[in-house]
């Protein structure tokens, strides 16, 4: 009997609203892709330019300050970073760096509204929650499809298809973390009189920060995680030294790629946590 | 008239219109839950609280006096009712007015400070102030006067985390204050110290309302704390007020089982002897000192009469201040001739409710004797003291 109900055509379906997308957002897509792509480009080649050594020296002191004036991540940085520099994956580095930073900054920049309105109504969280566990759970390759329809190959897709990947983390961290600021202290902040604005920014956000910069931290992680899947697309870099050797199946050039995906990851993690800790 | 609270209600609930009904009908806050689901809250408070009066709302928890502070302020909206302050009713206006009003007129301290943990004790005080949009010098300026009030001025940096919970409650003062608000909501404010440091914070309240004189609204459910503290007490059961009274009213004219039942442990003229408030004497010999000596030691002490005894202590009688100048300028020798022999006292044993009486037209201190010897001196500010306080008793009695 079930053989009787006729093939629904979703994926055509899916097909037709891609390319309609395509094309009628092309006024949109095509100057995002120029302007955007040149952005990129130009950050990746200048930071190539800079002498490797200045950049380690610069990463080494950020992290002896960061984590308090201790030895062991700027040593970690260091060691790390010549590794890198001494396998020639420097330029590669460059352009994974630039990649990972441009898609965790829309997805913070588009995430913590988000998180801020859903936090705020009931509505909201019931839409958004399931969008941010169809983001999350839907293969990562398969964004890949449509960014290049709507953007090209290159780096820009790349970024597109970090950002539907790696933006749910900070939208749920900045929703539980205002939801959690305690009854009283946002009945403190009504008795007092403010508005709506005041409330948010002077005692919600401040008191939710460590929660959102947890959030931060996991959108970032996710966007690293990206950028292999994007050297699929064309995107430059560590994943696609990564790509190119799971092709050719050359485990040691493989490894080394990895492993300054690894250390990249590393520092970035022990950097975005020790923001958090702050004071 | 500052505030004028009028059958004031706050129904929890989807069907409260049924509930106000049920509630107009007589139904007690178990059947309105069992016919419409709905909580009562609190049920149809009326009250006016004068300017310059502390007037404590008490009752055990659950009897809604959290949520009606809550409405003096509209933190909870009410189901139904006014509150007028200043002649404009809270319970309808629109948001800009009550935010003005919450900004200038009236303040709130919380039962868990609700400090915020990342700003400094400076900038909590100034919280209120930074709202209105005042400059940061001014408000800085105000905030470090109201911190000086409640006695933090040497800890505007600290972070609240780095103080005790008695201070916390003082920025949480002190936070209220910096906005000079005529109104002050303190809900259950000092619950969560421990005894002494409440006691503590009672006394500094009161000295500071004698100065102030703002408007207090003061949550309890200590009676202790409300006879202390209050100006008028108002007792709450079920989310109704069941009376409203000074304190002398509430404990010698209870109004009803409920209130009695409240009282009953507090009565503490009853169970209170002179033995429990007396001080120690400050005396002179009748056989070794002179005027000079009596006169030398009500100098050092302070005191406008002292009491003479004999070397075994027993009690003979007392001299003034005024009569031993006098003595020493006519060169008179022995406290005989200028001694007092009618002295008011009392046995150690005697109840405090007798000894109200005795003090009350005595010039002096009363004396507390046991067998015919001086065991310690009665003020009459001790007497008053121990009818409205309760730690000291618990002590005494343990």
């Amino acid at each position: 009997m079930l053989d009787n109900i006729p093939q629904i055509p979703v994926a055509k379906w899916i097909d037709l609203g891609v390319d309609k997308i395509t094309d009628w957002f092309s006024f949109i897509f095509d100057p995002v892709q120029e302007g955007f792509g040149w952005l990129l480009d130009t950050s990746a080649e200048y930071l190539s330019m800079v002498p490797p050594i200045i950049i380690i020296i610069l990463i080494a002191l950020i992290a002896f300050f960061l984590s308090g004036k201790k030895f062991g991540l700027a040593a970690f940085s260091i060691v790390g970073l010549i590794f890198i520099h001494n396998q020639e994956l420097w330029e590669q580095l460059m352009y994974t760096f630039t990649l990972v930073f441009y898609a965790s900054l829309i997805s913070v920049i588009v995430g913590i509204p988000f998180g801020i309105l859903m936090s705020k109504s009931n509505i909201a969280q019931n839409i958004i929650t399931p969008v941010l566990d169809f983001m999350q759970t839907m293969p990562a390759f398969v964004y890949l499809i449509p960014a290049v329809a709507f953007f090209g190959i290159g780096m820009v897709p790349g970024v597109f298809a970090s950002f539907v990947f790696a933006t749910p983390p900070v939208v749920r961290f900045t929703n539980l973390g205002i939801r959690q600021v305690s009854d009283e202290l946002v009945e403190a902040s009504d008795a007092f009189g403010t508005t709506g604005s005041q409330k948010l920014f002077k005692v919600e956000l401040p008191m939710a920060k460590t929660t959102i910069m947890a959030g931060v931290n996991q959108t970032v992680m996710l966007s690293l995680s990206m950028v292999v899947i994007a050297s699929m697309i064309g995107a430059p870099g560590l994943g696609r030294d990564v790509l190119s050797a799971l092709q050719r199946a050359e485990a040691g050039t493989g490894f080394v790629a990895g492993f300054g995906i690894v250390i990249l990851a590393i520092i970035i993690d022990r950097f975005t946590q020790s923001l958090n800790k702050g004071k | 008239m500052p505030i004028k609270v009028e059958n004031l209600s706050k129904i929890f609930g989807k069907r409260t219109k049924e509930a106000t009904k049920l509630l107009d009908e007589g139904y007690s806050k178990e059947e309105v839950l069992d016919k419409t689901g709905c909580t009562v809250g609190v049920n149809r408070a009326t009250f006016e609280v004068e300017e310059g009066e502390v007037f404590v709302i008490m009752g055990l928890s659950g009897s809604g006096k959290s949520t009606l502070v809550r409405l003096l302020n509209r933190l909870i909206e009410p189901t139904e009712g006014s509150v007028e302050i200043d002649g404009q009713n809270l319970a309808t206006m629109n948001k800009e007015d009550l935010r003005e009003i919450r900004r200038t007129k009236m303040s709130m301290v919380f039962q868990r400070f609700a400090l915020f943990p990342f700003r400094s004790v400076r900038e909590n005080a100034e919280f209120g102030l930074e709202i209105q949009g005042m400059d940061k010098e001014e408000r800085s300026k105000k905030a470090e006067e109201a911190l000086e009030l409640v006695g933090l001025g040497g800890y505007v940096e600290q972070l609240p985390s780095q103080l005790s919970g008695g201070m916390q409650q003082r920025v949480g003062l002190a936070r209220a204050l910096a906005n000079d608000p005529e109104v002050l909501l303190m809900d259950e404010a000092f619950s969560a110290l421990d005894p002494l440091i409440r006691k503590d914070m009672q006394d500094e309240l009161l000295d500071l309302q004698e100065k102030m004189q703002k408007t207090i609204v003061f949550i309890t459910h200590d009676l202790d704390e409300a006879l202390r503290i209050g100006d008028r007490i108002a007792l709450m059961k079920d989310g109704s007020i069941v009376q409203i009274g000074s304190p002398e009213e509430i404990l010698t004219n209870p109004a009803n089982d409920y209130v009695e039942k409240f009282v009953e442990d507090v009565d503490r003229s009853k169970v209170l002897t002179a033995e429990h408030i007396m001080k120690r004497p400050e005396t002179v010999d009748y056989d070794k000192h002179g005027p000079r000596v009596a006169l030398e030691r009500m100098r050092e002490q302070g005191l406008s009469s002292i009491f003479v005894t004999d070397r075994s202590r027993n009690l003979k009688g007392y001299v003034t201040a005024d009569e031993a100048r006098q003595a020493r300028e006519d060169g008179v020798q022995k406290l005989s001739e200028i001694m007092k022999t009618e002295v008011p006292s009392v046995d150690k044993e005697t109840q405090i409710n007798e000894i109200f009486n005795i003090i009350h037209d005595s010039p002096v201190p009363v004396a507390v004797t046991e067998d015919g010897k001086l065991r310690g001196i009665i003020v009459r500010g001790a007497v008053i003291a121990a009818l409205a306080d309760g730690n000291e008793v618990d002590a005494d009695d343990a």
